[in-house]
């Protein structure tokens, strides 16, 4: 039998904002303890009311726009009623008839071809808090109650983990370049509804949900377990599919019916009456667009019109910040391609000597439009270059002031250069001697000696026709 | 009668019902589930009296999350079988001890304190008065009013905790508002609604008619009309109370503040035995009752439908504004309340809220004076105040 996978995404992605969605906590991104980011609101504590961050409802729409959506221009929140001891007020404010975006879709290219995904919604929610336990007892944090999330729905229209885990890489990338999200470890969760059913048949089959998986790579893995389960089941008769809410054991490999009890509950929704609903008019949305990062696809075509390789572009358009220092750079009339290099190529090496990654990069975009500029116009060299940009990275250095300081930039002219170079042939007759029977590597000896004395400043090229015009002359 | 759930000062001259929060003070809202709870911070009305110079003197009992008559369900009172019913704030404002008091009009406990006690009422247009620092039940309806002698001490009063707070989303855009009682009543029109009016036992009905004759006095035209949308009304209102408030109760589980049960093995029995020994009878009844409005099963066909009959109601009323100044009503079927079995609450409730529930459910004011109810559409206060006022004159 030739099987057809029909797979759908719940996808939770938590929002990169200043506070909370419904109060004034901030620095939930990175906590130091347990309950350190929580305030009365956050901890459901009687007479607080929820009020609307604006900006959770900015980002929402700026991913529903980069997902080709529709922008409902009337959205409001409801109450999720369920019991749990991270849920402090016993209900999660979500979006359930109105959300704030709706009819999207996102191409994902795997080896199969290019298919369209349609996104059914996303809608805007608060994120719960968790427990820690220990052998006797369990805490609770509420670091993460409030925390801002979008939840992605796609249509049913995956029909492979690739196209999955490609969609996922997508979105992620989407989001970090954007600024949506930082999308890091937990910050992205997906449930995956998957169904089996005959190629070519109309009917879907008996679907099952995984819930709450982070790892791209466990999602993978739960697809494609689930998947081989659910073909046994249907060939071979193996067991009876039941629809069910499952989880996946990373350990193992499988996935696990969850209790009853956590499945078929009556969540009670309704109308949330502490929060007026929002509408979104055409000034607002108009000032949204115009925020809206440019799509990656188009960002990709811009950097590759400007002469800058695939390479280089995959590694832009992962790190949202390095890109975002490349667009200021050109900006400021150095060219591309060039800058390209000089940020992916130099600063990354020196990172990467210096045990950092690429997003520690802190130089600023002026400070770097500033030495690259100097090395076009020939009044630094490459190498002078580098010893500031080794400077700023490792030790901070402010790079305009190191180039001072260190003399690169000392006004030359032609007879200073010619002085130097006598100098350097008078005090290495033996290289010259050398060069002069034929070894032409010796030369460099001697322009080394003359770049030494020149401290990085002038133009090696020009420096080296020079020494051997006058070697050789 | 025990008037104070806690006491703040003394010499205090704002008394503040126990659903109110005063910062680092037992707030409960009459529950044992809350018992013991001290807030981080004050209402918001509470904080704008202070400021300007008015002095907090305590917190009054009421009834388990004012979801009672008049306050006679406290966790913390002391009313015995046979005793007269009467609020706790109210009976303060009555005897002078105190200027003025806070109140949460939810489900018309409070209008009905102050017909029982004899002083006036308001319960202003929703959004006018932050709920910030409110004890929630029934976040839709639920609007903090004042208690007070005189309608010139509630415009006093309103005119300090009225405006928008931006900690509270609901509140409305208006940076301040004025109350007055000097509106000119002459030629003003009233109506007395028929259906309420014959729901009123011979002692009330007697009041509305002696309120009417004042107004009539001051060339107020008074006139009876009939309207058959209250008992609806009651029912929709009643719904979404109780959905509401068996909302908003859900987060008093024992696992943060507030009673929590000795006797549990796991995470199920703390929550179950927390609330069943931290909630009241009637409290349950709501919660049972709300729940079940919000199942899948009725949303529809409950509340949903009186979402629904909300925004026929305002219709409704909107329309007879247009030719009345204020409606005249009865606030309760009697002038006098003897305590009862706690089992009977929820349907006794139900029962007089047919009087009082309009208000809370469509976000209009209303005013409980001389034992007898004036509502208005939103954002007329004075007039229901300087009505209210020409009547007091006349019996001066």
């Amino acid at each position: 039998m030739n099987f057809e996978l029909v797979i759908g995404l719940e996808t939770h992605v938590e929002l990169n904002t200043e506070s909370k969605i419904f109060c004034s906590c901030g620095g939930h991104s990175s906590p130091k303890e347990p309950n350190d980011c929580v305030c009365p609101a956050c901890c459901g504590m009687p007479g607080m009311l929820p009020v609307m961050n604006k900006r959770v409802v900015e980002l929402a729409a700026t991913a529903g726009l980069m997902l080709n959506c529709e922008i409902n221009r009337y959205t409001t929140f409801d109450k999720k009623n369920y019991y749990y001891p991270d849920l402090p007020c016993a209900y999660q404010i979500t979006q359930l008839n109105h959300p704030i975006c709706v009819n999207g879709c996102v191409k994902v290219k795997t080896s199969n071809g290019e298919r369209d995904i349609r996104i059914k919604q996303i809608h805007m929610e608060e994120d719960a808090g968790k427990l820690v336990h220990s052998s006797s007892s369990s805490f609770v944090d509420f670091n993460r109650t409030s925390v801002p999330l979008i939840e992605i729905v796609t249509q049913p229209d995956f029909r492979s983990a690739e196209e999955v885990v490609t969609y996922l890489g997508k979105l992620k990338s989407m989001f970090v370049s954007s600024g949506i999200s930082e999308c890091e470890e937990g910050a992205m969760r997906c449930d995956v509804n998957i169904s089996v059913r005959e190629e070519g048949a109309e009917e879907f089959g008996v679907r099952t949900e995984i819930k709450n998986m982070s790892s791209f790579e466990a999602i993978e893995r739960a697809i494609k377990y689930e998947a081989q389960r659910h073909m046994d089941a249907i060939e071979f008769s193996t067991e009876e599919l039941v629809q069910e809410t499952r989880r996946f054991d990373d350990v193992s490999g499988k996935t696990f019916a969850m209790r009853n009890k956590e499945t078929e509950a009556d969540y009670r929704y309704f109308p949330d009456p502490n929060l007026m609903p929002i509408v979104i008019d055409d000034e607002w949305l108009e000032q949204i667009k115009a925020n809206k990062p440019v799509a990656l696809d188009e960002k990709a075509e811009e950097y590759l019109a400007q002469g800058i390789s695939d390479k280089e572009i995959a590694m832009l358009l992962s790190e949202h910040k390095i890109a975002k220092l490349l667009d200021e750079v050109v900006a400021l009339g150095c060219n591309a391609k060039d800058a390209a290099a000089w940020i992916l190529t130099d600063c990354a090496g020196i990172l990467r000597k210096a045990g950092l990654k690429l997003k520690d990069l802190s130089i600023k975009a002026e400070s770097l439009s500033y030495l690259i500029k100097l090395v076009e116009s020939s009044k630094l060299n490459r190498g002078a270059a580098k010893k500031a940009l080794i400077a700023a990275i490792e030790n901070g250095a402010d790079i305009e002031k190191f180039v001072e300081d260190n003399g690169f930039l000392k006004e030359i002219d032609d007879s200073f250069i010619e002085a130097v170079i006598e100098k350097a042939i008078e005090s290495n007759p033996q290289a010259v001697a050398d060069y002069k029977a034929g070894k032409e590597k010796a030369l460099m000896a001697i322009f080394g000696a003359c770049m030494k004395e020149l401290k990085g400043s002038g133009d090696p090229a020009v420096i080296r026709t020079k020494l051997a015009e006058k070697l050789n002359g | 009668m025990k008037y104070y759930a806690e006491i703040i000062n003394e010499n205090g001259n704002i008394a503040v019902d126990d659903t109110i929060l005063v910062k680092d003070y037992l707030s409960s809202a009459g529950s044992k589930i809350l018992d013991g709870y001290k807030p981080l911070f004050s209402a918001e009305a509470v904080e704008r009296l202070e400021n300007k110079g008015y002095s907090i003197s305590g917190k009054t009992n009421v009834g388990e999350f004012a979801l009672d008559l008049v306050g006679e369900f406290s966790y913390y009172n002391d009313i015995k079988d046979g005793d007269t019913l009467k609020g706790a704030a109210s009976e303060l404002v009555k005897q002078g001890k105190v200027k003025a008091a806070l109140g949460v009009d939810m489900n018309g406990a409070t209008r009905r304190a102050a017909a029982l006690s004899d002083v006036s009422f308001l319960k202003p247009t929703y959004g006018t008065v932050s709920r910030y620092g409110v004890i929630s039940c029934a976040a839709s309806g639920e609007q903090l009013g004042v208690y007070a002698n005189s309608a010139d001490d509630i415009a006093e009063i309103m005119s300090v905790i009225a405006g928008n707070d931006k900690k509270d989303g609901t509140s409305l855009p208006e940076i301040s508002y004025t109350y007055n009682t000097n509106e000119d009543v002459n030629g003003k029109k009233v109506c007395i609604v028929k259906e309420l009016f014959d729901k009123a036992d011979e002692n009330t009905k007697a009041k509305i008619t002696a309120f009417a004759d004042a107004l009539k006095a001051q060339n107020v035209l008074v006139e009876e009309i009939s309207i058959d949308i209250f008992e609806v009304a009651n029912t929709a209102w009643q719904i979404l109370m109780t959905a509401e408030t068996c909302n908003n109760v859900s987060r008093y589980d024992g696992v943060k503040y507030g009673h929590r049960s000795e006797n549990y093995k796991n995470i199920d029995e703390l929550y179950v035995n927390s609330r069943t020994e931290g909630f009241n009878f009637l409290t349950k009844a709501v919660i049972l009752y709300g729940s079940e409005m919000l199942s899948k099963s009725r949303y529809a066909d409950c509340y949903d439908k009186a979402l629904k009959v909300r925004r026929v109601v305002s219709d409704v009323m909107n329309t007879l504004f247009e030719k009345y100044d204020a409606i005249l009503t009865p606030v309760c079927s009697k002038c006098e309340y003897t305590s009862y079995d706690i089992k009977d609450a929820f349907t006794k409730v139900f029962e007089e809220s047919v009087f009082t529930a309009v208000p809370n459910l469509i976000g209009i004011p209303a005013l409980s004076t001389n034992s007898v109810q004036l509502m208005s559409k939103a954002f007329c206060e004075s007039t229901l105040l300087s009505l209210a006022k020409a009547v007091e004159r006349k019996g001066e």
